[in-house]
């Protein structure tokens, strides 16, 4: 009975290790940088994060195909170094010792591949599938390009200055032509004839600022009240 | 100064000359012009090339013995006749009134060329406002599964200054469209020129003080930033290094002769015009010799800051080459990350190469040179919008950054476009065919229209080919043919004598040996050879250019190309057009002569002088 665990366990072991080895047909290399992505706050890489690997690449094979029963033992990991790089297949449940086709695990893992990035505290670029090219994001473009906003509060305020400047020599000149008209009449005049009242010219005593004496009571006042 | 100066834009003096609100605004206004966009972008490349703290020497040489003295022959030639270029030129001789007249043609072809490198500058400056940075992320292509194809093979930086910003022809000879974002900030910088010198000194004297004061600023904040950045000391030392073989070049003298020349912006006739707003008793000869040496240390100063930031570029393009080769090799042999850093790197390469030769063989790995990097020498319009912004982008902040830059370098152009546009202005005010009613507001603005008409040629795909044509052919041989008869004209015509008692009289001091023997002998001379070299180097070099062609084969390499012979016939033009007005208006007025009456006199220079002009003004002293 023992015998025949053993010899059913290593069968299954052989086809694994069958399954998934480098350049394998339908196994991918993924290559993880922690260090350059989180710096201090790097975790090690140890069974655990494999664990959860396994996992998530379960759960985009499940979420890619509804009809997919992905179990995170299917996922096989292999070839594990220093860097850290290792291999990696997807078995099919339903059919034994055989690997999902690429491209599906491809078409899978491209659809999740925020999921799985953000589940290890990566990017695309740390967190590499080699041979799965992810699609770039575009560059955020506001509606009206930024430039064009810039140039027209640069432009109002150029034009301004200029129409400022035209319109204050124009002001000037014309201002210029008034003086030179008014010195010449007033230098035809050979007497100005001054009214005067009182010795005062009459334009400097202006009649209709005057100031109310206090002494002399107000009209109404003048008869005591009943 | 009193209020009244803003209410009465003129204050009339005995001769109706508008004049300067004070000395400073003067010796500013000759400072700006002086000082432009070559003091950034051309000393230092040329300190770099040619042995760095060496080229000194032939640098102060020729400062000394031909840009002071040519410098304070227009400043005093201008005060003492109060007059434009044209003007002027016609009082000392009418024979050689010719020279003024190339003058002003010069001063009108760079005013077209110069101005739309500000318009570059200024659609920098309006695209720096944006976060990340236009030239910074490559666009993706269209359907978006990577980078835009030029973009990729070449880089960001160089993507969008020759396909974003010139949209670039692969030949001169196509000349594709009108663009229209550069055509707007054309417009604008011709509206900001008019705004600026809409009534000639009056408005440019303000306007003065910011646009000459404001880079100097800016590259003090530089100079700051770039010396707490690593890699800044390996700039300086790279640029500064002497290496004295280098003087044994003659062309390391001939570059220094015409930077001092083309730096100090002689034989523009702007120089002639700012002075000759001057009051006539002024020490022409102490600013001569002030504006000289702020120039030329403009030019030092400014090199500090532009070479800590091209060491601190150079280190970062090593540091990313070897970051790069450590990346290939650990993918390579699976080594855990950072256990090859950037210090034991050649230890590791070593060790490697001797364990697994086949496995880096294959690897391709650059070699990495700091060395290399730093040869990587520009000048011009590349350091400012290829090298300087690659640079901005890593520094923290790019943006602040890359804002002050731009602004720095508008304004040292724009100062510099203000000589240009008053060596054109001053005259044209002078001549009979403009009416005395017609306000100044109309001229300028006729003649920054125009310019801006003719210019919109320069926004076409082709547009930056055309400026390098101008800026090598109309803006340096005409102009070493104008000095050369200026000086001439003075010394020989105007006679030295003579001019040296006008000199007497205005700075109150006697000409001494110096500038006797530099304006009689050294000056000429030397403006002799070094036009003779300079046309002879020109000639030995085919008249080719370099192109951007995205589909050459070697591309991202610039493909070598030889002017259509129609492109070299207006080069010709161009350079000849105003040293053939010298010879042309001689002749004129000769024939004019010959026709008129033997007894009307010539309007003998003798009898002209200085002080008899200036009779009307007061001399306290007498």
């Amino acid at each position: 009975m023992l015998r025949a665990l053993l010899l059913i366990l290593s069968v299954v072991a052989i086809a694994h290790a069958e399954l998934c080895k480098p350049d394998a047909q339908n196994a991918f290399k993924v290559r993880i940088s922690i260090k350059t992505a989180l710096g201090d706050n790097a975790y090690a890489w140890d069974a655990n994060e494999e664990y959860l690997f396994k996992a998530m690449v379960a759960f985009a094979m499940r979420r890619y195909s509804s009809k997919s029963t992905t179990q995170i033992s299917n996922v096989l990991l292999c070839n594990v170094t220093d860097r850290v790089s290792f291999w990696f297949v997807v078995t099919d449940s339903s059919k034994n010792v055989t690997t999902v086709p690429g491209s599906v695990v491809e078409a899978a893992i491209r659809m999740n591949r925020n999921r799985i990035n953000s589940a290890f505290l990566l990017s695309d670029k740390t967190l590499q599938f080699l041979k799965i090219t992810s699609t770039l994001s575009p560059p955020v473009e506001p509606s009206t390009p930024v430039w064009l906003i810039v140039f027209g509060v640069v432009l109002c305020l150029i034009v301004a200055g200029i129409v400022f400047l035209i319109v204050s020599g124009i002001q000037k000149h014309k201002k210029k032509n008034k003086e030179s008209t008014e010195r010449e009449n007033l230098e035809e005049k050979v007497e100005v004839t001054v009214t005067l009242e009182n010795g005062l010219p009459c334009e400097v005593l202006d009649l209709k600022a005057g100031h109310i004496n206090g002494v002399f009571p107000a009209d109404d006042e003048r008869f005591t009240s009943l | 100064m009193s209020k009244d100066l803003s209410a009465t834009p003129e204050i009339p003096k005995e001769d109706g000359r508008p004049k300067w609100d004070n000395k400073f605004q003067y010796i500013l206004s000759c400072i700006g012009f002086a000082v432009g966009l070559g003091n950034v972008w051309r000393f230092p490349y040329l300190c770099q090339i040619h042995g760095g703290g060496a080229f000194l020497i032939p640098y102060f040489i020729a400062l000394f013995f031909e840009g002071i003295p040519l410098l304070h022959l227009e400043l005093a030639l201008g005060q003492c006749l109060r007059k434009g270029s044209i003007g002027a030129w016609n009082t000392v001789s009418p024979y050689l009134g010719g020279v003024g007249v190339g003058s002003w043609v010069v001063s009108i072809l760079v005013s077209l060329y110069y101005n739309t490198v500000l318009t570059w500058v200024m659609w920098y400056l309006i695209n720096s406002f944006q976060e990340p940075l236009p030239w910074s992320v490559c666009p993706l292509n269209a359907n978006r599964t990577g980078f835009n194809k030029e973009c990729y093979e070449s880089t960001a930086v160089n993507y969008f200054w020759y396909r974003k910003t010139l949209n670039i022809t692969p030949d001169i000879a196509e000349s594709g469209t009108l663009q229209w974002w550069l055509i707007l900030c054309l417009a604008t910088c011709w509206a900001i020129v008019y705004l600026c010198t809409i009534r000639g000194i009056e408005t440019t004297g303000k306007a003065i003080y910011v646009t000459a004061i404001f880079p100097y600023l800016v590259l003090t904040i530089f100079l700051i930033q770039g010396l707490t950045l690593p890699g800044a000391t390996d700039g300086l030392a790279y640029l500064f290094t002497p290496n004295l073989n280098t003087l044994k070049n003659p062309r390391v003298w001939l570059d220094a002769a015409t930077q001092i020349f083309f730096s100090l912006s002689l034989a523009f006739g702007g120089l002639i015009a700012f002075s000759s707003y001057n009051l006539p008793k002024n020490d022409c000869e102490k600013d001569a010799v002030t504006v000289a040496i702020v120039n030329s240390m403009t030019s030092l100063y400014a090199s500090i800051p532009v070479f800590s930031v091209l060491g601190f570029k150079a280190t970062t393009a090593y540091w990313d080459c070897l970051d790069r080769n450590i990346m290939s090799i650990i993918n390579e042999f699976d080594l855990p990350e950072e256990s090859i850093m950037r210090q034991n790197y050649t230890s590791w390469i070593s060790f490697l190469n001797s364990s697994h030769p086949e496995k880096i063989a294959g690897l391709k790995l650059k070699s990495c040179d700091l060395q290399e990097f730093l040869d990587q020498s520009v000048s011009g319009t590349g350091l400012a919008f290829i090298v300087f912004t690659q640079a901005i982008i890593l520094m923290p902040g790019s943006q602040a950054w890359a804002i002050l830059f731009f602004i720095m370098l508008f304004s040292l152009g724009l100062s510099s476009m203000f000589g240009n546009i008053e060596g054109v202005f001053t005259p044209l005010l002078e001549l009979q065919i403009v009416s005395k009613s017609t306000p100044k507001e109309l001229l300028s603005g006729i003649i920054c229209l125009i310019s801006f008409l003719i210019a919109l040629c320069f926004t076409l795909g082709s547009g930056s080919y055309w400026i390098d044509i101008f800026d090598r052919y109309a803006g340096s041989v005409p102009l070493l043919v104008i000095a050369f008869f200026e000086v001439i004209g003075v010394v020989y015509v105007y006679k030295i004598k003579r001019f040296s008692k006008d000199v007497k009289w205005m700075t109150g001091r006697k000409l001494n040996l110096y500038w006797q023997i530099t304006w009689r002998f050294i000056s000429p001379l030397l403006l002799l050879i070094v036009f003779m070299a300079f046309v002879a180097l020109q000639m030995l070099r085919p008249p080719s250019y370099t192109a951007w062609n995205p589909k050459y084969e070697g591309f991202p390499m610039k493909e070598e190309k030889v002017y259509p012979p129609w492109v070299q016939a207006i080069c010709v033009l161009l350079a000849a057009l105003p040293c053939t007005c010298v010879p042309l208006v001689a002749l004129f007025h000769l024939i004019k002569q010959k026709r008129r009456s033997k007894d009307t006199s010539l309007v003998s220079a003798e009898v002209f002088s200085c002080q008899g002009a200036n009779s009307n003004f007061p001399h306290p002293k007498e």
